[in-house]
């Protein structure tokens, strides 16, 4: 097991490093420079930035300056927030989205998993239409539309919430991490919802179930004792990547609610030619889908003997 | 099936115990107020759209950066009360020119400190001007500098000896400013974030004159002489900027403090309006306008803006280089329907360049809605009905409104003129790139005035000027600005500027659009935040009235 751990980690180098390459190379394919404004700067003093930043030097030199700093964990100088690094932006901006996934992966683990549960457990009658008719209309409504709806709900129709804004914000007993959670949390609680309800009704046919229904074991038992374990692993499988989604932020949850967190450094560093946080936000949130895939490969294993080796 | 119920309830209950246990220490920022709090402890709550660059003014671009900059620091003079053309002392508390407005001399106040507690010095003035003309610093907006004698020769390079440069401390407290010619609206153009002073302590404590994004701008590092001073910055959030005791005018500033907040979505800001974290929005979405009219005029306030929206033509391209041709496109566009119909915030169609509101210079009232005679300039260029006319693209960056402008302009010529032009839309970036290389039919343009004087919208027309992207240059129209430019009668020097407006607009190298306005939500409880057209708010005279007093 541990060797297996290691060795996935290990890859982790050559998969960052291939994922640094193209970005790399093709971030700086894209027209428009970081320097360009409505406002023309005179090409002097483009020059003088390009130089200033070591944009002049051939694409290899930058290429092999950046492999070389990257090796010192130095990410680089940051051209929006031009006072701080790469590696600031992300230590600032990181915690938050890390407090805001978090919370929106346990509301959409209980939540989905619960639904799932409900809805397997009652094949075909009320229970089961009723919250999958829910998760249905969560998957179909995009987070840009729920989060106006909450703010309005819970921010100026109940003064609940902040509608935007996150630092020294004084509300209860909604903190600003709660409706950016939710609406997060929801949108992934409906897949859940829908996946666990697969994986339990497919448990739920097997053999070993009828034999212990035979056996006058109660449904609850059923359930949550025989059925759950093995009716979860489609879901940990999803977990995994769904759970480094949810930490990596969202543009559109971070717009909608102003929340500072890393999803929008990394859009806009796109938009705003901000070379070195595009490759910083890159590498780290290829580092979180490795390491969190591994996570659940490591859970599914320890949850179902058959797929250990 | 009851336990995991009971499981889910008693984490819910546990989480919002913990945020109720969590209040006593969030209530400790002191930045977390509601308006009616906001109004009795006197913070403004803003916001200025999106997130500062930077808040060092000599690398700071924007409107926005401008906007914080403000606050905290303070140049030569200051925007009064009721506009920026009517300044009040700042740094200096009387000036003098010679008679062409070429020699300017500052005599700085009594009293004016850093907010380090050291005073400011006429020496300050010249090491920023220095730290502006460094080639190797990179400022953006040096050229703005150029109007000083010596300035473009050491920013080249060809003197490298700043005493030569026309900007002296006569003494700590005299400032003798040289100009290369009359220039009139040098007390304009001082306000803006490239004439504004730095602390040369700050600067060097933390690089040399010439580095970069240096930590001086950080909050526990900036160092201003304005009426406000930094507390905290949070990017992407607010910045909180609170009284400065040292600023030497401090008896009058009213305010305790402000919150700039950066939100970028205009759907988000009027949230918070509603919800009562702000008192001003920057903008208002423009499908809000209409039921913020009925149901809430008192809140919305528009106010007359220096900018003006414009189609850049490329006039090399066939058959745009004919001005006919140019001039029937203009023609044939109605630009009330596009003011009235799809931005609804009063904005004036443009009939001239330089838009109103430039003191003495008078707007231009030269192209209007006229379909026959633009039906019959095309004629006359060959496209009689418009046939044979070639396909042309409007390119523009991606925004609903450009596009809804573009589509009502594009139906417009099918109409009036009968000819096909095509929309392609580009990302921001990307799109500045096709323009400032000139790979456009037509372009999708604005530009916002920097200072109170219409050179600041008519010099970028001149041959082979950075910003002129279209091709067009005309040695008359460049002679003009020349001439204007070692005029000193300001009377006169208007008139030779007028002329070289209606120059261009004979040769139109331009779709005139519209003047802008400046739409956003205020509070009632905010005072004294009079219509400028600059939009440059001098914060000390701004004020807040707590519900009492407003009732009253």
């Amino acid at each position: 097991m541990i060797k297996i751990i290691v060795g996935r980690l290990l890859q982790l180098i050559p998969v960052l490093w291939i994922i640094l390459t193209l970005t790399f190379f093709m971030s700086k394919e894209v027209p428009g420079g970081p320097f360009s404004a409505e406002r023309q700067a005179t090409p002097e003093v483009i020059a003088r930035l390009n130089a200033y930043y070591g944009l002049d030097k051939p694409l290899w030199e930058q290429y092999l300056g950046y492999l070389g700093k990257l090796a010192r964990f130095d990410l680089g100088p940051s051209y929006t927030y031009q006072s701080e690094s790469v590696n600031e932006v992300i230590a600032r901006s990181f915690p938050i989205s890390l407090q805001i996934g978090t919370l929106a992966f346990c509301i959409a683990a209980v939540f989905g998993i619960t639904a799932g549960v409900i809805a397997a457990a009652n094949k075909n009658r009320l229970w089961d239409y009723l919250p999958m008719s829910f998760s249905m209309l969560g998957i179909c409504l995009p987070t840009f539309v729920l989060g106006p709806i909450l703010a309005l709900l819970f921010g100026l129709v109940l003064r609940l919430a902040p509608v935007s804004g996150w630092h020294g914000l004084n509300y209860v007993p909604f903190h600003p991490m709660i409706m950016p959670a939710v609406t997060l949390g929801l949108f992934y609680a409906a897949y859940i919802a829908r996946l666990t309800r697969g994986g339990m009704l497919d448990i739920l046919s097997q053999d070993f179930i009828r034999t212990a229904r035979a056996k006058g074991v109660p449904d609850h038992q059923i359930i949550l004792k025989h059925a759950l374990r093995g009716g979860l692993l489609p879901v940990v499988a999803f977990l995994g990547p769904a759970f480094a989604g949810l930490l990596s932020g969202s543009f559109v949850v971070e717009k909608v609610f102003n929340v500072p967190g890393i999803g929008q450094e990394f859009i806009k560093s796109v938009f705003n030619r901000d070379y070195p946080l595009v490759l910083g936000t890159v590498a780290f949130f290829g580092i979180l889908i490795v390491v969190f895939n591994l996570a659940s490969d490591i859970l599914q294993a320890l949850m179902d003997p058959k797929s250990r080796k | 099936m009851k336990n995991l119920f009971l499981a889910v309830t008693l984490a819910l209950c546990v989480g919002i115990g913990w945020f109720w246990v969590r209040r006593g220490t969030l209530t400790e920022n002191g930045y977390s107020l509601t308006l009616r709090e906001a109004n009795e402890h006197k913070i403004l709550l803003i916001t200025v759209g999106s997130e500062p660059r930077t808040l060092d003014p000599q690398e700071a671009q924007g409107v926005t950066e401008h906007h914080i900059v403000m606050a905290m620091i303070e140049g030569l003079v200051a925007p009064g009360i009721d506009g920026e053309s009517k300044v009040v002392p700042g740094m200096a508390d009387r000036w003098e020119h010679n008679e062409d407005y070429s020699v300017w001399t500052f005599h700085l106040g009594e009293r004016r400190k850093w907010s380090d507690g050291e005073p400011v010095k006429a020496g300050d003035f010249v090491f920023s001007y220095k730290r502006m003309l460094t080639p190797s610093f990179g400022a953006q907006y040096a050229e703005n500098l150029f109007i000083l004698k010596g300035a473009e020769d050491y920013y080249s390079g060809k003197i490298t000896d700043f005493d030569q440069v026309g900007v002296k401390a006569l003494d700590d407290r005299t400032l003798r400013i040289d100009l290369v010619g009359p220039t009139p609206y040098l007390l304009s153009l001082v306000q803006h974030d490239s004439w504004l002073p730095v602390c040369p302590t700050a600067i060097l404590k933390f690089g040399n004159i010439d580095t970069r994004d240096s930590k001086w701008t950080r909050a526990e590092n900036y160092v201003g002489n304005g009426p406000f001073k930094m507390k905290s910055w949070h990017p992407n959030d607010v910045i909180e900027v609170v009284r400065n005791p040292l600023y030497w005018d401090a008896a009058s500033v009213k305010l305790n403090g402000i919150n700039f907040y950066s939100i970028e979505n205009l759907n988000t800001q009027e949230r918070a309006f509603q919800a009562g974290q702000l008192h001003k929005t920057d903008q208002v979405p423009l499908d809000k306008v209409p039921y913020y009219r009925r149901t809430h005029p008192e809140l919305l306030r528009i106010d007359p803006y220096e900018g003006v929206y414009f189609y850049r033509i490329n006039v090399v391209r066939k058959p745009l280089d004919n001005p006919k041709i140019r001039l029937a496109l203009n023609l044939a566009v109605d630009r009330e329907a596009i003011v009235k119909n799809i931005l609804r915030e009063d904005q004036k169609p443009a009939t001239g360049y330089t838009p109103p509101g430039m003191g003495e210079y008078e707007p231009l009232n030269k192209i209007t809605y006229d379909p026959a005679r633009a039906r019959q300039l095309l004629a006359e260029a060959g496209y009689p009905n418009g046939k044979g006319f070639p396909r042309f693209i409007i390119h523009f960056n991606t925004l609903e409104s450009h596009r809804a402008i573009a589509e009502a302009i594009q139906q417009m010529w099918k109409e009036e003129l009968n000819i096909n032009v095509a929309l392609e839309n580009q990302e921001w970036k990307v799109y500045l790139d096709t323009q400032n290389n000139k790979n456009y039919d037509l372009s999708r343009s604005a530009w916002i005035g920097d200072f109170m004087d219409p050179v600041t919208f008519l010099s970028m027309w001149t041959t082979g000027n950075g910003n002129n992207n279209t091709n067009w240059g005309n040695p008359k129209f460049d002679a003009l600005i020349e001439q204007a430019a070692r005029t000193g009668d300001p009377a006169h020097r208007f008139q030779i500027l007028h002329d070289a407006e209606d120059l261009f607009l004979s040769d139109l190298p331009i779709v005139l659009v519209y003047w802008y306005t400046n739409a956003y939500l205020l509070q009632p409880s905010v005072q004294n935040w009079n219509p400028l057209v600059l939009g440059n708010h001098n914060y000390k005279f701004i004020d807040l009235k707590s519900e009492r007093e407003l009732a009253k």
